[in-house]
């Protein structure tokens, strides 16, 4: 009977792998989301030097401790999709009122403030990361990446890339209007 | 008009594959001759209705057709003639009908080479395979038909997207495909004999010629995808372990074990409940490499259009055909006799350990590839790289590798294990050279290098000597030693090339792997750029306009302490219809190492990104594989394998006259 069983198991192991398949099929279910362990935590102790050039003044993160919903954006000059970006977080700094904060990551200080003349600039506050220390201590993969930051000053949502009307509709609007209450 | 006669012929050729998944089947068991008789003919009608639908929607990407949804999906009227037929496989729908058209060809050629196989297995099998070919059709039909049309016809289409505009990418789906479907025939054969309940030499004989082609078109297939890999992402490598990458993997890791154990059923009557095993897992995995591709289920760089009820409905199809073989072979496979038995240390020993190797290597791809599925249900989600594959997958290579060498030389049902490596102290000798060698001439790298470095040898010399024993080389003149060979079954040497195929693409990706060097840095023309030993010097960027692409291309002179090299001319592409820039690598090789290069964006003021390697002997890995699928043609080409008709009549009788089951006329 035992051997029997045994050829069973091929079948068994099967059904159990098909179990997760369908689970897996879940359209809800996006296999590109990386979670941040930085979620729900503190932003991390940092204390970013003002971008020189860009007229506003740098932040640590205190500043994000103060009770008022943050967004905090990464970007740079060199990077493309940021660029993509700018008009969505402009309206979202100018129109819906948003604390917006950017990290200026790996960037030349004259290469940034050129980039925000010509494209106008959104951010309250902008701190100058050039050697992308505190970008990694914030978990950020490459820019642009958005993050909200609760009045306590922890890490609530994290978006990779950049952002469109679609997640700015459906996710971030949401959550800060959610967090505002 | 075309595309409703294709539409028309997929429709019909949906239902004849349901009546020859059935009458064939039911005349079997009942012994109705004239029912049997019905998978043959059905068989040729099937393929030539599927490849009137191919035609069809060729047709239409060949003429511009944008009334059909795919063709304006992925085609444009600017692009080359070559993408716009390719590009009837660079989509979804497409190629989900070039995968039903490689099934039904299959069973086609087994309808029409398969005259010496018993009338019952036969129908038997071709009923398996249109039960198959019935699933993708309906999924074919009712979920991503490729006939679909829009109204209004749109004026010019999106385009296909660029990176698969490319002469490898083109043909790397048709052999991948080819390769994975042809694994249905020995699946279909396993489920036959299960059903017969039979299974015995002769039945070995016949699987073993179209898992060999399978495995050859699949060799070809994943080799063609890694060099468009290497030359057209622009970094250099060429595997990845990307999910989409594993899955076309794994079933050449367990199709590999299928073509050996076939070897111990033929040669032994042995292993057969294994067999018969391997058969359904390697095509499962075929299956279920589908179904992740595109199902959406793990991200990969080779993503088709998501769709969640497509998903299922593949879910669904892969719950029947893997689930319902499964438990065919858990209720039959008791039921079948054991064969022979054989001393550990033997050609059998050595095949079994070459099969069990080649599963726990799968397992391990296999849950590298989907493990992160079942964390993730389970709350944690990570993601698996190529550490896990070093650590995991090349432990296993070297006692594989180090098999390898000694098995062929093993006599069957006994062998002598001193004896035989006492015919190997020449590979032992060439080993320990060739690592003495490699420590010597390369400063630095991993040691693991210089031990892969020996077990390749090791590989080669093994093959080779095997090979000049087998002819007598040196040990009678050498007309006899030339008769001998002409006179070696065409597999004998199939096998050696084979052999010695995976030990030079061995030698290939260890190169490649440890001792490459790279260079990424911003560089304005003007500037010299020194990589491994040889000198780069960025004359510039010019602007070049392309049929449907604009590109920037760099001009660069290499040389080597002064002396010149060559140009290399590495490209930024960007295609206008999609908007979607590619690089195209600009590459440079002697047979023994690349100079590859790829430029980037521009930094604005006048730089670009430039990256450069220096790949030592990365041309080994696709010439080590081009002399395998060599080698695995060869063998195909064997006619005992072709004829296997009067050597099984003679068996035949002996078997039917021990009184097995399924006594056929």
């Amino acid at each position: 009977m035992g051997r029997k069983l045994i050829f069973f198991l091929p079948v068994l192991v099967f059904l159990i792998l098909g179990g997760y398949f369908f689970w897996g099929l879940d359209p809800e279910r996006n296999p590109a989301d990386i979670p941040s362990v930085m979620i729900d935590k503190e932003v991390p102790v940092f204390d970013l030097a003002r971008l020189d050039g860009s007229g506003v003044v740098g932040f640590n993160n205190e500043d994000l401790k103060q009770g008022t919903v943050t967004l905090v954006n990464a970007f740079a000059s060199w990077c493309l999709p940021c660029l993509a970006e700018h008009p969505i977080l402009t309206e979202l700094a100018k129109r819906n009122g948003i604390r917006l904060y950017g990290i200026n990551y790996k960037d030349k200080p004259e290469d940034a403030a050129r980039w925000l003349r010509e494209h106008g600039n959104p951010y309250a506050r902008i701190g100058a990361d050039n050697s992308g220390r505190v970008s990694i201590d914030w978990g950020v993969y490459g820019v642009p990446e958005t993050y909200i930051v609760d009045g306590e000053g922890r890490i609530r949502y994290r978006h990779i890339g950049p952002l469109d009307q679609a997640a700015t509709d459906e996710i971030i609007l949401p959550l800060i209007n959610e967090l505002k209450q | 008009m075309s595309a409703e006669l294709g539409q028309f012929a997929l429709i019909l050729a949906l239902l004849l594959s349901v009546v020859q998944s059935a009458v064939p089947m039911i005349g079997a068991a009942r012994g109705n001759r004239a029912w049997i008789a019905v998978a043959q003919p059905s068989a040729l009608l099937l393929f030539g209705l599927t490849i009137l639908a191919f035609g069809a929607l060729t047709q239409a990407f060949m003429v511009s057709d944008f009334s059909l949804s795919v063709v304006y999906q992925n085609s444009h009227s600017a692009k080359p003639m070559l993408y716009k037929i390719t590009g009837v496989w660079g989509n979804h729908e497409g190629s989900m009908l070039l995968w039903i058209v490689i099934l039904t060809g299959f069973g086609a050629a087994v309808a029409a080479f398969g005259q010496n196989l018993p009338p019952t297995l036969r129908a038997r099998v071709l009923s398996v395979q249109a039960m198959v070919t019935l699933g993708f059709l309906a999924f074919l039909i009712f979920t991503s038909n490729p006939f679909d049309r829009i109204f209004p016809a749109p004026l010019d289409g999106r385009d296909l997207n660029p990176l698969l505009q490319d002469p490898g990418l083109a043909f790397h789906p048709p052999m991948l495909y080819a390769g994975y479907v042809g694994f249905s025939i020995a699946f279909s054969f396993a489920v036959a004999a299960l059903i017969e309940g039979k299974v015995d030499a002769a039945w070995a004989r016949w699987v073993r010629p179209w898992t060999l082609a399978a495995w050859i078109t699949l060799t070809a297939g994943i080799a063609l995808g890694s060099w468009w890999a290497y030359y057209e992402l622009g970094w250099g490598g060429w595997w990845f372990w990307d999910p989409v990458e594993n899955v076309s993997f794994m079933p050449w890791l367990m199709g590999t074990a299928l073509l050996h154990s076939a070897i111990v059923v033929e040669k032994r009557d042995s292993l057969k409940v294994w067999t018969i095993l391997l058969a359904i897992l390697t095509f499962s995995l075929s299956l279920i490499g589908t179904f992740v591709v595109r199902s959406g289920l793990l991200t990969s760089v080779h993503a088709f259009a998501v769709d969640p009820e497509r998903g299922l409905f593949i879910l669904v199809l892969l719950a029947i055909a893997i689930g319902g073989s499964l438990l065919l072979f858990a209720v039959r496979a008791p039921t079948l006799t054991a064969g022979g038995l054989f001393s550990p240390i033997s050609r059998e020993g050595g095949l079994v350990l070459n099969n069990l190797l080649l599963t726990v290597a799968t397992s391990v791809v296999f849950v590298g590839t989907l493990g992160p599925l079942l964390l993730e249900a389970a709350g944690t989600k990570i993601s698996v790289g190529t550490p896990y594959y070093n650590a995991v997958f090349i432990p296993l290579m070297v006692p594989l590798v180090a098999v390898m060498a000694v098995g062929p030389l093993l006599p069957w049902k006994r062998a002598e294990l001193g004896a035989v490596l006492s015919r190997l102290k020449f590979a032992g000798l060439m080993t320990i050279i060739a690592m003495l060698a490699t420590a010597y001439l390369v400063e630095g790298g991993p040691v693991i290098a210089v031990a892969a470095v020996g077990f390749a040898i090791w590989l080669l010399a093994g093959a080779i000597i095997e090979w000049t024993e087998r002819i007598k080389l040196f040990r009678v003149p050498f007309g006899d030693s030339f008769k001998r060979m002409t006179k070696l079954p065409r597999s004998a040497h199939g096998m050696t090339l084979a052999h010695a195929g995976m030990a030079i693409a061995i030698l290939g990706m260890t190169g490649s792997a440890a001792w490459k060097t790279e260079d990424i840095r911003i560089a304005r023309p003007g500037d010299n750029i020194e990589v491994a030993g040889y000198n780069y010097l960025f004359e510039g960027m010019r602007s070049i306009q392309g049929p449907n692409y604009q590109a920037e291309q760099g001009r660069f002179v290499v040389t080597r302490d002064g002396e010149f090299i060559t140009v290399l001319t590495p490209e930024k592409r960007l295609y206008m219809v999609q908007n979607m820039p590619t690089t195209e690598a600009a590459i440079h090789t002697n047979g023994l190492r690349d100079l590859y290069m790829a430029v980037g964006d521009s930094d604005g003021n006048g730089g670009w990104t430039v990256r450069i390697y220096h790949e030592p002997l990365v041309p080994w890995i696709w010439a080590g594989c081009i002399i395998m699928v060599i080698g695995g043609t060869f063998s195909l080409s064997d006619r005992r394998l072709r004829v296997g008709a009067p050597v099984r009549s003679k068996r035949w009788q002996a078997k039917s006259g021990s009184g097995q089951a399924g006594a056929r006329a």
